[in-house]
């Protein structure tokens, strides 16, 4: 139990826009510290749904879910926030860096958030996650002007800036060449098994899960395998 | 450290849109600096118009009013105590033109520390005299440098000067409508006449316009020695006594006080001129309606332009907000933006209103009314940077709070799924 990143217990989610929907059934899963786990299905199986339920943004669902053994039920949206700076990474499919910011102050922004450390080490942890993905050379360029495989490593190296719990992914590589895909996946497997960081990516790259050290796999809004 | 990386966020979005936040700025600039010029143009010239009336009115006159008895000789009768007694037609008492007492009345005012200074004037009726013509007018008697002291008078002097009477025993200040019709100049002799035949030459040692056609064309100024002497009378007769109070909100209550306490008649300031009071507050009530119309204009400018950015950054907003920031981050980088326009806009306001404000003050601005003014008046009160900021501030406030409010219940999910 102290080992459980994340729990989730009998969640179910409805729909109600256009017509109620039943998106996702009782849905029971549990991530390990430093585990790997990838979340695959069809499309419209309610896989991404059950993500960003996971990812605490989406708080219109039944059934508990704890993060760290905390149980998230009834928390205001403040202290969601708060959790989700200090405890969970996020990767998004089309890597969401702001636009006007360089590559650098995207990687250091959640950490000025949480707002522990001073500048100069947050600057410090940010150009060491950089070069950890290989592309410190590219910390002062706007990010709007830096490749697609590079912007999903900045995005990564955004989500491990404040050191989290777990990671989430939509979809990491479902933008990026068999090469970025691969060096992605490199990345992820080398934090799960060197920093302890457990790792969950949504994803439909068959190669890419089943390198991981689980699939959870969605059908029709159902865990059926996990 | 938080609040450092919101204003960072905030500056970051102004910046990269330059030309947008230069636009916002630009408006609630304009509305400031329109709210500037307009109010301390419409304040001086305000003040320049009741200046008018309110430097060369005194704030208490005492003079005699004409009225008939208050109280009719049959009512002193016994015999008639319990009659009601019904008369016609009552005339006025005949009362002596001078005021009972004046040299000890003004001694005791000069004491009274409300008072700033105490004039005693004599009024005479006479005819103006130039060769065969003869002009209707009245003489005031005054004591010429406390005139100028006091009321202003200097001011109004276009030609010679109030020392020149001042030092002249038997000298004239003609209105210069009246100089015009007589066809006189400085140092002519005029004659004046008065209804009970006294003649006597004075020698014009100046000239006086107040704008007013009917004073220039009719009144001047004596010492008081020489219209005591025109009307025969001794220097102990004074028709008028003049007050100037320290403070002119009192103006009335004094006027009471003093009537009653040296039962004579006394008029204060605001019951004379009513109708500039009500001028006055029209004028500004107009001056303000029109800036604050301005401003909220410029308001608006803010809320559409923080409106149209915060569409456009809906993914920043969803991102901000997965990697932790609350919606009162997002609100507070928004809030930041609408203030850091509001405030440099306000400054440059205040900065061009105040140039423009210079440059109006130093346009020339001639008019019959008041001889000595050559530029437009400007108030120059730093009141108005006050408000204009403060009003700033709340505006651009108000008209960023509604869209940032909006940001900061922007879901991420619906964003992030959206794509």
């Amino acid at each position: 139990m102290t080992d459980l990143v994340l729990k989730a217990e009998k969640i179910n989610k409805y729909f109600y826009d256009p017509v109620k929907f039943h998106a996702l059934k009782d849905i029971d899963i549990s991530i390990q510290k430093g585990e790997f786990v990838s979340i695959m299905g069809k499309s419209g199986c309610g896989k991404s749904t059950l993500l960003y339920v996971l990812s605490t943004m989406d708080t219109q669902y039944e059934g508990n879910l704890y993060i760290n053994n905390r149980l998230l039920k009834g928390l205001h949206q403040d202290e969601l926030s708060k959790i989700r700076n200090q405890n969970i990474g996020f990767v998004f499919q089309f890597h969401y860096l702001l636009p006007e910011f360089t590559v650098l102050e995207n990687v250091m922004l959640p950490a000025k958030k949480l707002g522990l450390k001073s500048e100069a080490e947050i600057k410090h942890d940010a150009l060491e996650k950089l070069s950890l993905l290989g592309i410190e050379d590219q910390a002062y360029k706007i990010s709007s002007r830096i490749s697609g495989g590079q912007k999903q490593r900045v995005a990564i190296a955004r989500s491990i800036i404040n050191n989290p719990k777990i990671i989430m992914c939509d979809e990491p590589t479902g933008n990026l060449d068999s090469k970025n895909a691969q060096t992605v996946f490199d990345l992820f497997k080398k934090l799960t098994h060197e920093q302890n960081v457990s790792v969950l990516v949504v994803t439909h790259d068959h190669d890419f899960a089943k390198a991981t050290d689980r699939i959870i796999e969605m059908e029709d809004g159902y865990v059926i395998k996990s | 450290m938080r609040n450092a990386v919101i204003f960072q966020i905030a500056k970051t979005h102004l910046v990269s849109r330059k030309k947008q936040s230069i636009i916002a700025s630009l408006g609630v600039t304009f509305g400031i600096g329109t709210f500037i010029i307009l109010v301390s143009f419409m304040t001086g010239l305000n003040k320049m118009l009741d200046g008018l009336v309110i430097d060369r009115t005194p704030h208490v006159h005492i003079y005699n009013q004409i009225l008939p008895s208050e109280q009719q000789p049959i009512e002193g009768l016994s015999s008639f105590s319990n009659a009601f007694n019904v008369i016609n037609s009552i005339k006025p008492r005949r009362i002596q033109a001078r005021i009972h007492n004046a040299i000890p009345i003004m001694n005791e005012l000069k004491n009274n520390k409300e008072v700033l200074g105490v004039t005693p004037q004599v009024k005479a009726q006479v005819f103006y005299k130039s060769g065969s013509i003869e002009i209707n007018g009245i003489i005031i008697g005054v004591d010429i440098i406390k005139e100028e002291r006091l009321f202003n008078l200097g001011a109004y002097i276009i030609e010679g000067s109030a020392e020149n009477l001042a030092h002249t025993e038997n000298g004239i200040i003609l209105g210069s409508g009246l100089a015009q019709k007589m066809s006189v100049k400085l140092g002519d002799l005029v004659q004046i006449t008065t209804p009970l035949g006294t003649n006597m030459a004075v020698k014009i040692v100046g000239l006086f316009q107040s704008g007013l056609a009917d004073i220039d064309n009719s009144q001047s100024y004596t010492n008081i020695k020489t219209t005591q002497k025109i009307l025969n009378q001794s220097n102990n007769f004074i028709t008028d006594i003049n007050i100037k109070l320290k403070n002119l909100e009192i103006s009335k209550e004094m006027a009471e006080l003093i009537a009653k306490q040296f039962n004579v008649s006394a008029i204060d300031i605001k019951s004379a001129n009513a109708q500039f009071e009500t001028g006055t507050k029209i004028r500004n009530m107009i001056t303000y309606a029109v800036s604050i119309a301005l401003l909220i204009v410029a308001g608006f400018g803010i809320y559409n332009i923080l409106n149209m950015l915060i569409y456009e950054k809906m993914n920043d907003i969803a991102i901000l907000k997965a990697t932790g920031f609350s919606g009162k981050d997002v609100r507070n980088i928004f809030m930041v933006q609408a203030l850091i326009i509001g405030i440099l806009g306000a400054i440059l306001g205040l900065i061009i209103g105040y140039f423009v404000s210079v440059i109006i003050d130093n346009s020339p601005f001639e008019t019959q009314a008041l001889p000595t003014i050559k530029t437009f008046p400007v108030n120059f009160d730093y009141i108005f940077y006050v408000i204009g900021v403060v009003f700033a501030i709340l505006t651009t406030f108000l008209a960023g709070y509604m869209p940032a409010k909006r940001a900061s219940n922007i879901d991420p999910v619906d964003i992030l799924r959206g794509q």
